[in-house]
């Protein structure tokens, strides 16, 4: 089994794909640093020195240290400062990422879970089933996503209580947050399936007696993929997007366990008592994060599209 | 390859039409008659051949056939049992008898899908129980008797030529061990030089395999060479149907007999072809009576009015032609 496999990855390392990865020094530096993020993220509980959900670890006499590289600093084990609770900044921004690059990438998992099937079932069988969804798609798309969000969320902390809510705020934004977003990817893949099902491989599966089914996961589904890659890089940034301007509203994650988002809400109140790192580093974190994902995005479309070859 | 023979596929009165024009502002639907009566009988062991002039309705009735289509009205059945009404899964013992080669070899193997799982798909589906290596050694012998090399089973179809291309195509439709195979206008996607190549490819599996074939074309050279019978196909309807060597020595039913005529010659010294009037007429609206009448020399007051039936000669070919009938021509 391993043979086969060693012979892929040297194809795929060999590949078109990752000579012109290499030669653009805008992926490759935008990959290192995403790279850089998902690490820090996934080993936050070793690579910070402090555990921000640790009340026992938190001292109030610590607050509003300024970063290290600062005139007023007063404690050099805090590396990018303190923030009003005195929790430790790096530390905080570290397990921040991680709680927004999980909810990014499980919300996008979920819109494309449900915008796939949809999409697929849709351009496939046609009709009635398609006029359905695809009306329900222009429904959805007229709401905008932050205002879905916004109710939804507020009945939810109406209904059930801060308590509750606090518990289940990463369930809750990865629902709404991929719930919302489900048309894009259900409009994308209908359209490529539309394309699709009129060429003659898929009748000569029906030829063959292949169900409906079988011939929609089989062999519709993997012809339809390719634009997916590059909405899914666009997605993940527009989840993390919106989970922060959501956190950032207080209806995202709890100040107990902030995400980028309401991190750089809870240090929005301080921004004029001179306390600006509170709320410009985790800032600068959430914009890189983006920018890199989105140049990702964007240079995967070039790659992916033969008609926009430049040289 | 002499007698009577058994009826295979039995076509009877089947019609085709398909939803077509109209628009937000104009809601009257107009049809498009495809098909329209088409009454065959493909014998066991026979190359049936149909021609015709693009849109004549042939690939229609080749799909509606092999049962991508479902027709209009009209019946199809094979060995006698009605399949154009069954179920899926009733279906599925005569989707293994039958198999389909396409036009375009270009667009009919799965871009995403090697070689070999092209090939195992139809065998997996309907033989769950062989085992893997059974079916790798199908796949080998269907893939020796088509011409290709056994090794390419890891490739993709993108990596392959047109004639190669065609030829797994041909592959796979072989691969169930059919009886009868619909090949719709095989070899007019492919250069000329390789289409000699892929129809012998065809005749050895009919020789090999015994297997009826139901031969769309609009090349009469390749009637000639492969078919034993053919029908001739105009608007939707079969006006002359003959044993191939019997058409091409004395055609009788005038459309024929202008469609022999425009077959371009070497010895083009005493090459005259009888020129048509006008166009096709559109399948959207048919003339009355008989479909050629408008551009047919020998055309009168009952070709206008009354649809000639094709009706048997004595010769043992069959005609739709009212000036035949009687006598006129």
């Amino acid at each position: 089994m391993t043979a086969p496999r060693m012979m892929a990855l040297r194809a795929f390392l060999a590949s078109d794909f990752i000579y012109r990865f290499r030669r653009d020094k805008v992926a490759l530096v935008s990959f290192l640093v995403l790279l850089a993020f998902v690490l820090a993220g996934l080993l936050a509980p070793v690579l910070a020195p402090f555990d921000p959900y640790d009340p026992a670890s938190i001292d109030i006499m610590n607050s509003e240290i300024p970063p290290v590289w600062t005139d007023g600093a007063t404690d050099p084990q805090f590396l990018l400062g303190t923030d009003a609770q005195g929790r430790d900044m790096l530390s905080t921004i570290l397990y921040g990422t991680r709680i927004s690059l999980t909810i990014g990438i499980f919300a996008v998992m979920l819109q494309m879970v449900l915008g796939i099937s949809i999409g697929l079932l849709s351009g496939y069988v046609g009709g009635r089933v398609d006029a359905f969804f695809m009306r329900l798609a222009d429904i959805q798309l007229s709401l905008s996503t932050l205002m879905v969000a916004i109710v939804a969320l507020a009945v939810f902390q109406a209904a059930f209580g801060t308590e509750l809510y606090s518990d289940l705020a990463i369930f809750m934004l990865i629902m709404v947050i991929g719930i919302a977003e489900w048309p894009q990817y259900a409009r994308t893949i209908r359209a490529s399936v539309l394309a699709e099902k009129h060429k003659e491989y898929v009748d000569a599966a029906r030829v063959i007696g292949l169900g409906p089914g079988r011939i929609m996961v089989r062999h519709v589904l993997p012809n339809t993929l390719s634009p997916l890659l590059v909405i899914s890089t666009v997605q993940v940034a527009n989840a993390i997007i919106s989970e922060a301007a959501l956190s950032f509203l207080g209806l995202g994650m709890p100040v107990t366990k902030p995400s980028l988002g309401s991190l750089i809400n809870s240090g929005f109140e301080f921004i004029f008592s001179g306390s600006w790192w509170i709320t410009l580093i985790p800032s600068v974190v959430l914009v890189v994060l983006i920018l890199t994902i989105n140049l990702l995005g964007d240079w995967l479309r070039d790659v992916l599209n033969p008609k926009l070859y430049k040289g | 390859m002499t007698g009577p023979r058994e009826t295979l596929v039995g076509i009877t009165d089947v019609v085709k039409h398909f939803a077509g024009g109209g628009n937000v502002l104009k809601r009257e639907k107009r049809k498009v008659h495809a098909v329209n009566g088409v009454t065959l009988a493909i014998r066991q062991g026979e190359s049936f051949c149909l021609v015709g002039e693009s849109g004549c309705g042939k690939s229609t009735l080749a799909r509606t056939v092999i049962g991508l289509n479902a027709p209009t009205a009209g019946t199809i059945t094979y060995r006698g049992q009605r399949i154009d009404d069954l179920t899926p899964k009733a279906m599925a013992p005569y989707r293994r008898r039958m198999q389909m080669v396409f036009q375009n070899p270009y667009a009919s193997l799965n871009p995403r899908m090697t070689v070999q799982t092209i090939l195992e798909e139809p065998i997996r589906f309907h033989f769950p129980r062989l085992s893997r290596a059974e079916v790798k050694a199908k796949v080998e012998e269907v893939m020796l008797s088509v011409g290709n090399d056994p090794h390419w089973g890891s490739r993709y179809p993108h990596e392959f030529s047109g004639g190669q291309r065609q030829r797994i195509s041909i592959a796979r439709a072989l691969m169930v061990d059919p009886e009868f195979v619909v090949a719709d206008e095989p070899i007019s996607a492919l250069d000329v030089s390789i289409q000699a190549q892929v129809l012998n490819v065809m005749m050895d599996a009919r020789d090999q395999r015994d297997l009826t074939y139901l031969f769309i074309t609009h090349d009469l050279s390749v009637v000639e060479h492969f078919g034993s019978r053919v029908g001739v196909m105009y608007l939707g309807t079969v006006c002359e149907l003959a044993e191939t060597k019997a058409l091409f020595a004395n055609p009788r039913h005038p459309y024929t007999q202008i469609l022999l005529a425009a077959i371009p010659r070497l010895d083009a010294s005493g090459f005259r072809h009888t020129r048509l009037a006008g166009e096709v007429p559109t399948a959207m609206d048919l003339p009355s009576g008989c479909v050629f009448h408008p551009r047919c020399p020998h055309a009168n007051a009952r070709c206008k009015a009354e649809i000639p039936a094709l009706k048997d000669q004595p010769d043992g070919t069959a005609i739709a032609c009212h000036g035949i009938e009687e006598g006129r021509i």
